[in-house]
C-alpha cells in the first residue's frame, strides 16, 4: 500500500484538463450553496431555539418575491454549467478524423484491441502521445463501456452496433482502462492498461517482430473468403455498387434519403443489407448477421475503407 | 376534558379486537399501515444484511466472497431496497395510517382493496425471496439486457416476476389513495388546506399510478425474451439493448420521486410542528411537489448519457434534469425560511428532518453535477453515482421515514419513545450516514467503478472509511428496533397530542378509536396556524388550544 492516500486522479489527455476545469468550478458553486443553506438552518436553529430570547416579531411575508427570487437566482447559476457541461460533451462524443484508428472489441472479460497495421493486443493499448486516437467500440456479447478515468472518457460498448470515443494524451505513461458497465461474473477483472509513447518510441513498437499484415490486407482476404468480391469486385457481372471510395461519401438510398458511409453504416449494410437498400440496385445481397464474427468484420471494414 | 373522557371508553383500533382473523382480514387502514409495517421491516433488514456484506467485503481490496456471490448480494440489495422496502416505505406505511385521519375520514376509500394490496405485496416478496434462496440474481437491480435476457445464470425470469407482482400492490394502493384524496375530505377540507404530507402522497400516487405500469410492460416484455426467445432486446436478431434501458427508466426514474416525494411530506410536517411556525411559501410547496412529479417524467434519459443515445437527445434530458431541481431547491429554501423566527425544538423528529434537508440538499447538488453532461462521461457507473443516489433515498428518504416513525409513533401506539435513546440514534444516523457516503465521492472521481467485486490497493483508505462508517450506520438502523419495542410495553403514555399539533390526526385519541371520528370533523382553517409568539396553535377543526 503507498504511503499517500490518492485524492484525485491522474489528468493525461486533453479532455482530462476541460473536465476538471468545470468539475472544480461546479464543485465550487455547489459548495456555496451549500455553505448558505447551512449556515442559514444553523444560525436560525441558535437564534430561534425554543426559550432564546430573540425578537419573533414581523417575520418574513414577501412569499413570491422571495420565491421567485431565489428560483431564479438558482436557475440562472445552474444553466450556465448546464450549457458548459453540453459543449464539452457535444466536443467529446462528436469523434473528429482521427490521426490513428484503432478497433476496440469487447468481450466477457477482456478488451481486444486491432491496430490498423495489423497489430493486435489484450487488455492493452499502445498509442502515441500528441495524437488524436480515433476508437471504433465493437460488443461481442454483453453491453460493457469503455473507460480511461485519466482521461475522463467513457462509451458504452453496446452489441450490435458500433460507438466512437477519441482522445489526445497529453503525458506519457500508463493508464488503467476499465470497464464500468456491469457485464457479468468478472466485471471487475475487464480491466486492461492505456500505455502512452513518445513518438520514436511509438514508431518502434509498430514495427516488432511478429506483427503480421496489416488488418486491410487480412481484410482482403476474408473478403475473398465470404464471397464478397464475387459481386462487388472489378471484374463482376452482378449488378452490385461500386466499394471504391465508399467510405466517408455520402449514399444514396432508394427511399430517398442520405446516409454518410461511416463504420456503422458498412456493419449494417452487412449485416442488414435488406434495411438500407442503395438507390439503383436491386436488393439481391444475403444478409451476414450471425455469420461473421466481431473480429472478422473490423477487418473486413478495414478493408473497404481502404479502396 | 368531555372529549378524553368520551376517547377513553372507545377501545382503540389496536384494543377492539384481539383475533388473529382481525388482523388477517382487517379492513382498517390502521391495522393494514401495521401490517404493512411488518412486512417492509423484513426486508429492511434482508436489504441491509447484503449491505453489510457488501461493505465487510470492500474493506478490503479482494474481499472474501467469490465474485458471483459478490454480484448477487448487490443485485439483492437493490431489488429488494427499491422495491420491497422505499417504495412503499412512507406511503404504504405512514401514508396508509395518516392520509384518512389528516383529512377526516374514517377509512381509505376502498378497504378491501388496500387489504388486498398488503397480500400481493407479500406474495412479491415470496417470490423474491425464492428467487434469493434458488441462487440468486446477479445482473444488478436494473436487469440490464441482453446480459439480463442471454448470458445470465442467475433466477432473472423469477425476480422480474416478483418485481411485476409487486407493481400491482403499488398500482391498487396510489389508486386508493388518489381517489381518497379526492372523495373523502372532511367538509371543509379544500385542497389548499391539505396538509403537505397529503399532497406529498397525492403527487406520488399519481406518478405510481402513471409510471408502474410502463415497469410492467417491460418486465413482461423481458420475461417474453427470456423464455421464448423472442428477441425484442437481443441485437443477435435484430433488437435494440436501448429500448430495454428507455423502457426501464422511463419508470425507474420517476420511481426516484416516488421514494422522495412523501419523504418531504413527512419532513415539511415534522419541521413546521417542531418550528411552532406556519410552513413558509405553502402554495409554493404545493406547486413544487407537483411540478416534481410530472417533470420527473421528462428526464429518464439522463441515465442513458454514455449508452450511445443521441447526443442532441442527451442534451435535452440534461436540460430538464436541471429543470427539476428548481422545485427541489424551492422546498429547501422554504424548509429553512420556516426556521426563521420559530420557536425550535429539538426533539428526535426534528434532528432527523435537519438531518434529510442537509443530506437531500448534498444529493440535490451532485445530482446536478451528474446531470452535467461532460462531468457525467466521467462519473457514469462509478461510485460517484452510488454516493449520490445514497444521499437521496438513504440519507433523504430513510432519514425522513425515521423522523415520521418517531414524530407519530405515540399515535400510532399510544406511547412516548424514549427521548434521548431517540435523540442518540438520529445524531448516529447522521454521522454514520456521512461516514459512509462521503468517501464514496472521492473514489467516484478518482475513477472506482461501481459493481466492482475487488479494486486497486491504493484506493482501501476510502473504501475502510465507507465500511466503518456503516457499521456505525447499521448501529444506527437496529437500536430503534430495540427501543421502540421497548416502548410499547414500558412507554410513557401519549395523551391525543403530545406534540401540540395541528393536524385533525392529533385531534382524536392515541392510538386512534377503530373509526378514528366519532364525528366526522369540520375544517375551518388551514393546517399550520401555529402562533409563534405564544405558543398556542389552533387545531384544523378551528380549537384553539393555548
Amino acid at each position: 500500500m503507498p504511503a499517500w492516500i490518492p485524492f484525485w486522479p491522474q489528468t493525461a489527455a486533453t479532455s482530462g484538463v476541460v473536465v476538471n476545469t468545470l468539475f472544480v468550478a461546479e464543485l465550487a458553486v455547489c459548495f456555496l450553496i451549500l455553505v448558505l443553506v447551512f449556515g442559514m438552518m444553523l444560525s436560525f436553529c441558535v437564534r430561534y431555539r425554543r426559550g432564546s430570547p430573540a425578537s419573533r416579531t414581523h417575520p418574513v411575508q414577501k412569499t413570491w418575491k422571495w420565491e421567485i427570487g431565489w428560483t431564479v437566482g438558482t436557475l440562472v447559476a445552474f444553466l450556465a454549467l448546464f450549457v458548459w457541461g453540453a459543449a464539452i460533451y457535444i466536443w467529446l462524443y462528436k469523434s473528429p478524423p482521427g490521426d490513428i484508428e484503432i478497433y476496440v472489441v469487447g468481450k466477457q472479460w477482456m478488451w481486444k484491441m486491432q491496430h490498423p497495421g495489423g497489430q493486435r493486443e489484450i487488455d492493452a493499448l499502445h498509442v502515441p502521445v500528441g495524437k488524436i486516437v480515433r476508437l471504433v467500440l465493437a460488443s461481442q456479447d454483453v453491453i460493457h463501456s469503455f473507460y480511461i478515468p485519466a482521461f475522463r472518457i467513457k462509451h458504452d460498448v453496446v452489441p450490435g452496433t458500433y460507438e466512437t470515443a477519441w482522445f489526445k494524451a497529453t503525458e506519457t505513461g500508463q493508464y488503467p482502462i476499465e470497464c464500468s458497465e456491469f457485464c457479468g461474473t468478472q466485471h471487475a477483472d475487464m480491466k486492461g492498461e492505456v500505455i502512452v509513447m513518445e513518438a520514436a518510441a511509438y514508431t518502434r513498437w509498430l514495427a516488432q517482430p511478429g506483427s503480421g499484415p496489416s488488418l486491410a490486407q487480412q481484410g482482403e482476404a476474408l473478403f475473398r473468403q465470404y464471397g464478397c468480391s464475387g459481386c462487388h469486385g472489378a471484374g463482376s457481372t452482378v449488378h452490385a455498387p461500386s466499394l471504391a471510395g465508399l467510405s466517408g461519401s455520402l449514399v444514396q438510398l432508394q427511399d430517398g434519403s442520405t446516409v454518410r458511409a461511416d463504420e456503422r453504416y458498412i456493419r449494417d449494410a452487412i449485416l442488414l443489407p435488406e434495411n438500407q437498400i442503395v438507390a439503383g440496385f436491386p436488393p439481391v445481397m444475403p444478409s451476414f448477421s450471425g455469420q461473421i464474427g466481431e473480429d472478422d468484420l473490423l477487418k473486413i471494414i478495414a478493408y473497404i475503407q481502404s479502396l | 376534558m368531555a372529549t378524553v373522557a368520551a376517547d377513553l371508553e372507545t377501545p382503540s383500533f389496536l384494543t377492539s379486537e384481539n383475533t388473529l382473523s382481525s388482523w388477517l382480514l382487517t379492513r382498517d387502514h390502521k391495522r393494514i399501515a401495521l401490517l404493512f409495517f411488518a412486512s417492509i421491516t423484513v426486508f429492511f433488514f434482508v436489504g441491509g444484511f447484503a449491505a453489510t456484506l457488501i461493505r465487510l467485503h470492500l474493506a478490503m481490496p479482494i474481499g472474501f466472497l467469490q465474485p458471483s456471490i459478490y454480484n448477487r448480494m448487490f443485485t439483492m440489495h437493490g431489488v429488494v431496497m427499491v422495491w420491497f422496502f422505499l417504495i412503499p416505505s412512507i406511503p404504504a406505511t405512514l401514508g396508509n395510517f395518516l392520509l384518512p385521519l389528516m383529512i377526516g375520514a374514517h377509512d381509505l376509500a376502498f378497504p378491501r382493496l388496500n387489504l388486498a394490496s398488503w397480500y400481493v405485496f407479500n406474495l412479491s416478496g415470496l417470490v423474491l425471496l425464492y428467487a434469493l434462496i434458488m441462487g440468486g440474481v446477479d445482473t444488478g437491480w436494473t436487469f440490464y439486457t441482453p446480459f439480463s435476457t442471454l448470458y445470465s445464470n442467475g433466477y432473472v425470469l423469477a425476480a422480474a416476476m416478483a418485481v411485476f407482482i409487486n407493481g400491482f400492490s403499488t398500482i391498487m394502493t396510489a389508486l386508493n389513495f388518489v381517489v381518497t384524496t379526492h372523495r373523502l375530505r372532511a367538509p371543509g377540507m379544500t385542497w389548499y388546506r391539505l396538509p403537505l404530507f397529503v399532497w406529498a402522497i397525492y403527487s406520488t400516487s399519481i406518478v405510481m399510478l402513471l409510471a408502474t405500469p410502463v415497469l410492467a410492460m417491460t418486465v413482461l416484455i423481458l420475461a417474453v425474451d427470456h423464455v421464448l426467445g423472442v428477441g425484442l432486446f437481443d441485437p443477435g436478431r435484430g433488437g435494440d439493448p436501448l429500448l430495454y434501458q428507455h423502457l426501464f427508466w422511463f419508470y425507474s426514474h420517476p420511481a426516484v420521486y416516488i421514494m422522495i416525494l412523501p419523504a418531504m411530506g413527512v419532513v415539511s410536517e415534522l419541521v413546521t410542528c417542531y418550528a411552532r411556525k406556519t410552513v413558509f411559501g405553502y402554495t409554493g410547496m404545493t406547486l413544487a411537489l407537483m411540478a416534481i412529479a410530472v417533470i420527473s417524467f421528462f428526464v429518464w434519459g439522463h441515465h442513458m448519457f454514455t449508452a450511445g443515445i443521441s447526443i442532441y437527445s442527451a442534451v435535452v434530458f440534461s436540460l430538464m434534469t436541471f429543470f427539476v431541481a428548481v422545485p427541489s431547491a424551492i422546498k429547501v429554501f422554504n424548509w429553512t425560511v420556516t426556521l426563521h423566527k420559530g420557536s425550535i425544538s429539538f426533539d428526535a423528529p426534528m434532528i432527523y428532518a435537519l438531518g434529510f434537508v442537509l443530506l437531500f440538499t448534498v444529493g440535490g447538488l451532485t445530482g446536478l453535477i451528474v446531470a452535467t453532461l461532460a462531468l457525467d462521461v466521467h462519473l457514469q457507473d462509478t461510485y460517484f453515482i452510488i454516493a449520490h443516489f445514497h444521499y437521496i433515498m438513504v440519507g433523504g428518504t430513510v432519514s425522513a421515514f425515521f423522523g415520521g416513525l418517531h414524530y407519530w409513533w405515540p399515535k400510532i401506539t399510544g406511547r412516548f419513545y424514549p427521548e434521548m435513546w431517540a435523540r442518540f440514534a438520529a445524531i448516529l444516523t447522521f454521522t454514520g450516514f456521512n461516514l459512509t457516503f462521503f468517501p464514496q465521492f472521492i473514489l467516484g472521481y478518482l475513477g472506482m467503478p461501481r459493481r466492482y467485486y475487488a479494486y486497486p490497493p491504493e484506493w482501501q483508505p476510502w473504501n475502510v472509511l465507507s465500511s466503518a462508517g456503516a457499521s456505525i450506520l447499521a448501529v444506527a438502523y437496529v437500536l430503534p428496533l430495540g427501543y421502540l419495542g421497548w416502548s410499547l410495553i414500558w412507554g410513557r403514555r401519549a395523551g391525543p397530542n403530545p406534540w401540540h399539533a395541528t393536524g385533525l390526526e392529533w385531534q382524536v385519541s392515541s392510538p386512534p378509536p377503530q373509526y378514528n371520528f366519532a364525528r366526522t370533523p369540520t375544517v375551518t382553517i388551514g393546517p399550520y396556524a401555529y402562533n409563534t409568539e405564544d405558543g398556542s396553535y389552533t387545531a384544523q377543526d378551528g380549537t384553539v388550544h393555548a
